[in-house]
């Protein structure tokens, strides 16, 4: 009995640890008066909500700042990745899982050979590229929603994940379907990607978190409130002086929001995905 | 069997992500070698067309302090981060492995840093880290019985960064806890039960099955934290970011520095070259990953 006291005493220990900074956040984003804000820091009502409480950090954020604007590019930027990337890659990985052409072995291990590059070691080059591009309207890229989308859409490392879940799709349905005259786009769009879930679930998670949260391309790439995302926003509202830290916790809760609700609600295909995503060695 | 459809087809289905990945990671691989080798600038002037330097960026590289500077400030976070947060996030994983009731709720909590974003993380714990009243220092000042006074966590130069590392390993650690159980849960049930039939105790089991059994996840663990410490970027970016006072230097990682050379200075042939070796330092590390996998264990 003791030691699973002290087994419940460690889990709980922990739990703190890995909750504090959050609490902390909430509770502040509520405290209106600053100076008690500050006050409570040094002491366990930083964890409290005590003293003057209201949504006016809130409000202000939501009126003075762009979060609003940021939230929205975020969404949207991030779901056309997303919804992007998965038909993009799972139909390269479907040609090199169910097709016999020449060229596919190099090809496959080509496409393995490229996951090994980071996006840092490219982002400058890509930016003097998107600099220099054509289409939508204009000379350059910059400060747009496509240059914050089409880079990210195709992505080594979902296409191996798709080829490895279509490799191992049994034959039999998708046989069948074509001695019943079905085209190899209805074979791929019917049968292939509906057996794929939890895959698309994998790729769909991991490539949330990555572009959510990045701020290396964003910094590059945007100027100003109009197209920046979340991460770019928060980093603009926290270097803005005088600071007001009841309207930055304000504002990282609001943002932490989201994710932290859809992590709650989904977390069982989160968990699986991670580990599934995870275990690539 | 060999029809003309059946030759165009899969070339219409791989169509789309081969252009992209051709366009957007490809070439641009292959430019960062191209652009390492001239002194590109990020603004074309005619006035200073680009011309071919040979190897000097990357002479200038071994010359140049900060860039040193940069790679000792990964490695110092690597050195304390991969074995601080891998063992965590082990123990963590060992925690919520027990079949306890509750242990799912420990392992949401656990994993809840996970789902808020870095450069939110970043702000967060910049609460903690203020100087006057701040939480960090009135806990060091319990801790030390009053012995060590307020810190200003991250403007004092030799502080910054274990200031990072904190923040980085509370982030961090749920997402490998999850890795680490994945490995737990594929270990059988019954290599543990003979041994306890062997009378092996809690310390030895975990000895001669856990730990060996979970060889290969622990590798992928520590490599893949050690790539994520040679990334480190946003945690330092809002940082440098949030006031002209912060002691850049004593926090400055290579892709910061990156993007500093590359896009304020405009210095697209130097900052090329330095993700050059940046890459081959990522290559290097991946590549140990694999010789160690490849190392002992049959299939």
């Amino acid at each position: 009995m003791s030691r699973r006291a002290a087994h419940y005493a460690l889990l709980a220990v922990l739990a703190a640890f890995f909750l504090a900074p959050l609490l902390v956040m909430f509770v502040s984003a509520f405290k209106s008066d600053e100076l008690q804000l500050l006050r409570d820091l040094g002491s366990t009502r930083a964890f409290l909500p005590c003293g003057e409480l209201s949504w006016r950090n809130f409000a202000a954020v939501l009126a003075d700042t762009p979060f609003l604007r940021a939230l929205g590019n975020s969404l949207g930027t991030v779901a056309v990745t997303v919804a992007l990337g998965v038909l993009v890659n799972s139909m390269l990985a479907y040609a090199l899982a169910r097709f016999r052409f020449r060229g596919r072995a190099g090809l496959l291990a080509a496409i393995i050979a490229l996951m090994v590059i980071p996006f840092e070691s490219l982002a400058l080059p890509l930016l003097v590229l998107v600099n220099q591009l054509p289409w939508f309207g204009g000379h350059g890229w910059l400060n747009s929603y496509h240059v914050q989308i089409l880079p990210f859409i195709a992505h080594p490392f979902s296409i191996y994940l798709f080829h490895q879940a279509f490799a191992t799709l049994p034959k039999d349905l998708e046989e069948a379907a074509r001695m019943d005259g079905a085209s190899r786009w209805r074979i791929y769009w019917s049968i292939a990607l509906p057996l794929s879930k939890p895959v698309i679930a994998t790729v769909a998670v991991l490539q949330f978190l990555a572009r959510w949260g990045d701020l290396l391309w964003p910094v590059l790439v945007v100027r100003g409130p109009g197209h920046a995302t979340l991460p770019l926003a928060m980093q603009t509202f926290f270097g803005q002086y005088p600071r007001h830290w009841g309207e930055v916790m304000a504002f990282a809760a609001l943002a932490t929001l989201p994710t932290l609700a859809l992590f709650l609600a989904l977390q069982g295909w989160f968990v699986r995905s991670v580990v599934s995503g995870g275990i690539k060695g | 069997m060999a029809t003309r459809s059946s030759e165009t087809a899969p070339w219409c289905f791989a169509a789309p992500g081969l252009l992209l990945l051709s366009l957007f990671l490809v070439l641009p691989f292959l430019l960062a070698f191209l652009f390492s080798l001239t002194d590109q600038r990020l603004l074309a002037s005619d006035a200073l067309p680009t011309g071919f330097v040979a190897l000097r960026n990357y002479a200038r590289l071994l010359a140049d302090r900060n860039v040193w500077a940069a790679f000792r400030n990964n490695l110092y976070f690597a050195a304390v981060v991969t074995p601080v947060q891998s063992a965590l996030a082990l123990g963590l994983a060992l925690l919520v492995n027990r079949e306890l009731p509750g242990a799912r709720l420990f392992r949401t909590i656990y994993f809840m840093p996970v789902a808020t974003t870095m450069a939110v993380v970043t702000v967060i714990w910049s609460l903690f880290y203020a100087p006057d009243p701040g939480l960090l220092n009135r806990l060091v000042h319990l801790l030390s019985l009053g012995a060590i006074g307020p810190r200003d966590w991250l403007r004092d130069p030799r502080l910054v960064m274990p200031a990072v590392m904190a923040l980085s390993i509370w982030q961090g650690a749920g997402f490998q806890m999850l890795v680490f159980l994945a490995g737990l849960q594929a270990i059988p049930r019954d290599l543990y039960e003979a041994a306890a039939l062997d009378g092996a105790g809690g310390w030895q089991r975990f000895r001669t099955i856990t730990l060996p059994m979970l060889r290969n996840t622990t590798i992928f663990v520590l490599v893949t934290t050690t790539i994520q410490a040679l990334q480190l970027f946003t945690q330092v970016q809002v940082i440098a970011a949030s006031g002209a006072s912060a002691p850049v230097n004593t926090f400055r990682t290579v892709v910061l520095l990156v993007v500093q050379e590359g896009f304020r200075n405009g210095r697209i042939g130097y900052a090329s070259a330095l993700s050059v070796v940046f890459f081959l330092a990522v290559l290097g590390v991946s590549g140990l990953q694999r010789a160690l996998l490849r190392g002992r264990d049959g299939p």
